[in-house]
């Protein structure tokens, strides 16, 4: 066993083209979809900001990203999703864009070009019906099987993130990917009541329900991307976090003084924003690796996920923490970020499972 | 020498490296004869003026002259022994130094011919460095010092030393610092090794008693010392700070090629500090080169005092982890015997040295909780800490 290769990093730094990018998600996102807009959201029967999530995908065309115009996409990169993930972690929008994500990595490796197209448009919604926290390096079990003389599945999936708008499903199964409506005959989804209420899970179950089955799909690579993109997100929501907290505790005065500056205070700000600077060149590098196709990806998501998990939560813990007791109140926004936070870091895998896959991918066996 | 307009350009660069090399064959030259004709050339560091060791090329074309130098067996100008001396005097006589001093220092800094130190820190006066006591009176024709310094690494090899020194006592302690060139060969000038956890003397303590320093060995105005320090510790921040490292070079290398020898050793709380390590070592790393880029683009960036404060950290972790998995074998010590260590290459010691001497990395080069106010007041924002001496003279402040 012998340590691993050092890879060509690449740039880290956003290009100009990623910058404005950012910029246009910013303003949209600002204006369509503030904290307390994504707040009243919650407590209504439509949890997806689909109006939101069309300007998204028609004006700017996010779902088209990673897709290349020859297929019906904008021919940009991961780099460029990894970009938008952040911008929506920082508003935690109701929009189903990591699925869409990790659905268009699936299907840019089957020869479904229409259904490609439909999503890189924004005209249709794919997800792939995993459990949520099923992570890359690891077999995803298939609980669907085929049965019957026709292709009709039976089986149940539960906690399938972004299905609760779907048009259409991606479901495992043992000959390989099965390609059906989510609102066809035999499928049933459950909306449930979901601890991040930003991003509501779905159980499907599936009885007699008619599908295609594909070939070329890698379930794997899809939930890699998923990782990397979701480290960004991760990387947007704790820099939210940080900006407001910086901001309460310069506007709040007690004991006479401002609370920033009492240096206990100060210094867990420096140390999150030192994890902050990690976050960012883990995610930046992860976004890299799926851009280019590096044979580094699968080493570079699982840092990404792993550290920007734990970054995530810990800005979402200490806002919280550091906002006192108004930051325990509905009415404010700090437990949107806590609760996207607590459910990202078990999505797509845990801390904890991405670093068993490294330890594997870097020969430090248990 | 050929000057032109125009800064030259990468290609420039290689041309003439090459051309220099052809004339100065590395075989063949003598060490100290080649690096003073290299500085000669404009060829020491190519962003430095030209007649100063430069050629006044933009940032960033450093790397790849030494690439070039280093590819032809040139020899070396001592870069590890005289850190202090390329990392943080030269950039400040060049910024504050007269053209007399320029021409006077940095020629025989640059070569290595001779080592530089750097007197700042005193038993009184750390992480509050604005305090330091050490005096300099103006007696007529010199400025006369008596004090002490500490923790100055190098001064045994110094030939000069950079002093901060208070000129004004009844000024508040900001204003009244000025900074000299001290010649460590003066009189009145001791060093004396300073004993450490380790069992080494790799820093000294020096006393300073009735040491004349001439005026022209003054950086900076008079009372002006403070601004000239601070410069010379933001190129010791920069200096910690950037750089491309390999994947699991360092502390973390020595842990996990321990882990992957000893698998009798592992258990499952082992393995996960283990990997978390191997994580954020990782992701320090990425930090780290992530910074580099941002200064080649001309973003400087804070960064620099967070990769410090993190590979402090993690130094120390790994150091200390290592140790567990080594069990009984880590009980033993390779040598405390009091002893003066050769410029260190830190993964060829014993694991309990390396857990010895990375405690210090969160206190030298400003401490972990100097730099953490040092990123919540300039990079985030945050008010200053409420403070006791703002505006009583240096002279009046308890001590």
């Amino acid at each position: 066993m012998s340590a691993p290769r050092t890879p060509v990093t690449g740039d880290l730094l956003y290009s100009d083209i990623e910058d404005d990018l950012r910029a246009s998600v910013r303003a949209l996102v600002d204006k369509q979809a503030p904290w307390d807009a994504v707040l009243a959201r919650t407590d209504t029967d439509e949890p997806v900001d689909t109006d939101l999530w069309k300007r998204l995908t028609q004006e700017i065309g996010v779902a088209g990203l990673p897709v290349p115009e020859e297929r019906g996409g904008a021919g940009a990169s991961w780099r460029e999703v990894a970009v938008v993930a952040e911008e929506l972690g920082r508003a935690v929008a109701p929009v189903p864009f990591l699925g869409t994500a990790v659905a268009t990595a699936l299907l840019l490796g089957t020869a479904e070009d229409e259904l490609l197209a439909a999503v890189a448009a924004g005209e249709r919604t794919a997800a792939l019906a995993v459990g949520a926290t099923r992570g890359a390096g690891r077999p995803v079990p298939v609980t669907v099987e085929r049965q019957g003389a026709g292709d009709l599945l039976q089986g149940t999936i539960t906690a399938v993130i972004d299905a609760v708008t779907a048009d259409v499903l991606l479901v495992p199964v043992s000959e390989g990917l099965a390609i059906m409506e989510a609102d066809g005959d035999g499928v049933t989804r459950t909306t449930a009541e979901s601890l991040d209420m930003t991003r509501r899970l779905t159980d499907v179950t599936f009885d007699g329900a008619p599908a295609r089955i594909v070939a070329g799909a890698d379930v794997d690579r899809a939930l890699r991307i998923g990782a990397a993109v979701l480290a960004s997100e991760q990387l947007g929501l704790a820099e939210r976090c940080l900006a407001d907290t910086v901001a309460h505790l310069r506007d709040r005065h007690q004991f006479g003084r401002q609370l920033a500056s009492y240096q206990a205070l100060k210094h867990r700000l420096a140390d999150l924003w030192v994890a902050i600077t990690q976050a960012r060149a883990t995610a930046r590098y992860a976004a890299r690796c799926a851009a280019d196709d590096s044979p580094d990806l699968p080493i570079a998501a699982a840092v990404a996920a792993a550290h920007c998990s734990e970054v995530a939560l810990l800005a979402a813990e200490e806002g919280l923490q550091l906002h006192g007791g108004i930051g325990f109140t509905w009415e404010h926004p700090a437990h949107l970020f806590l609760k996207r936070a607590r459910a990202d870091a078990l999505l797509l895998g845990s801390a904890d499972h991405h670093r068993s896959v490294l330890a594997d991918l870097c020969a430090l066996p248990a | 020498m050929t000057t032109t307009d125009s800064p030259p350009d990468a290609a420039a660069l290689a041309t003439r490296v090459e051309e220099f090399l052809a004339a100065h064959d590395p075989s063949t030259t003598e060490p100290g004869e080649f690096l003073r004709a290299r500085f000669a050339a404009g060829l020491a560091w190519v962003h430095y003026p030209a007649g100063l060791g430069g050629l006044g090329a933009e940032n960033g074309m450093q790397a790849a002259v030494d690439a070039a130098f280093a590819a032809s067996g040139s020899p070396e100008n001592r870069p590890r022994l005289n850190v202090i001396g390329l990392g943080m005097a030269a950039p400040t006589i060049l910024r504050f130094g007269d053209d007399a001093q320029k021409q006077r220092w940095l020629p025989s800094l640059w070569t290595g011919e001779d080592i530089w130190c750097q007197l700042f820190s005193e038993p009184g006066a750390g992480s509050d460095l604005a305090g330091v006591g050490t005096s300099a009176v103006w007696d007529g024709d010199a400025w006369v010092l008596n004090g002490q310094k500490v923790w100055t690494s190098m001064a045994h090899h110094a030939r000069w030393g950079i002093l901060l020194a208070r000129t004004d006592p009844k000024a508040v302690k900001h204003r009244g610092l000025s900074y000299f060139v001290v010649d460590m060969a003066a009189p009145g000038v001791e060093v004396r090794g300073l004993r450490q956890i380790t069992g080494e003397a790799e820093f000294n303590e020096v006393f300073l008693t009735d040491v004349r320093i001439p005026d022209d060995q003054r950086l900076g105005e008079v009372g002006q010392g403070w601004a000239v320090a601070q410069y010379t510790l933001m190129n010791e921040r920069v200096a910690i700070g950037g750089g491309t490292l390999p994947r699991e070079s360092g502390a973390v290398g020595s842990l996990a090629a321990r882990w992957r020898e000893h698998p009798e050793a592992h258990t499952p709380g082992l393995h996960d500090r283990m990997l978390r390590l191997w994580v954020e070592t990782e992701a320090a790393r990425l930090t780290a080169e992530r910074l580099g880029q941002q200064q080649a683009a001309g973003q400087p960036g804070p960064e620099g005092s967070g990769v410090k404060i993190t590979y402090a950290r993690l130094n120390q972790e790994c150091s200390s982890l290592e140790l567990e998995l080594r069990g009984e074998d880590a009980l033993r010590y390779a040598d405390y015997t009091e002893r003066r260590p050769e410029v260190e290459d830190y993964a060829s010691r014993d694991a309990g040295w390396r857990y010895l001497r990375f405690r210090a990395n969160s206190i030298e080069g400003g401490t972990s909780e100097i730099l953490r106010n040092v990123i919540a007041e300039r990079v985030l924002g945050l008010p200053a800490e409420a403070r006791a001496d703002k505006d009583v003279p240096w002279k009046d402040l308890p001590r």
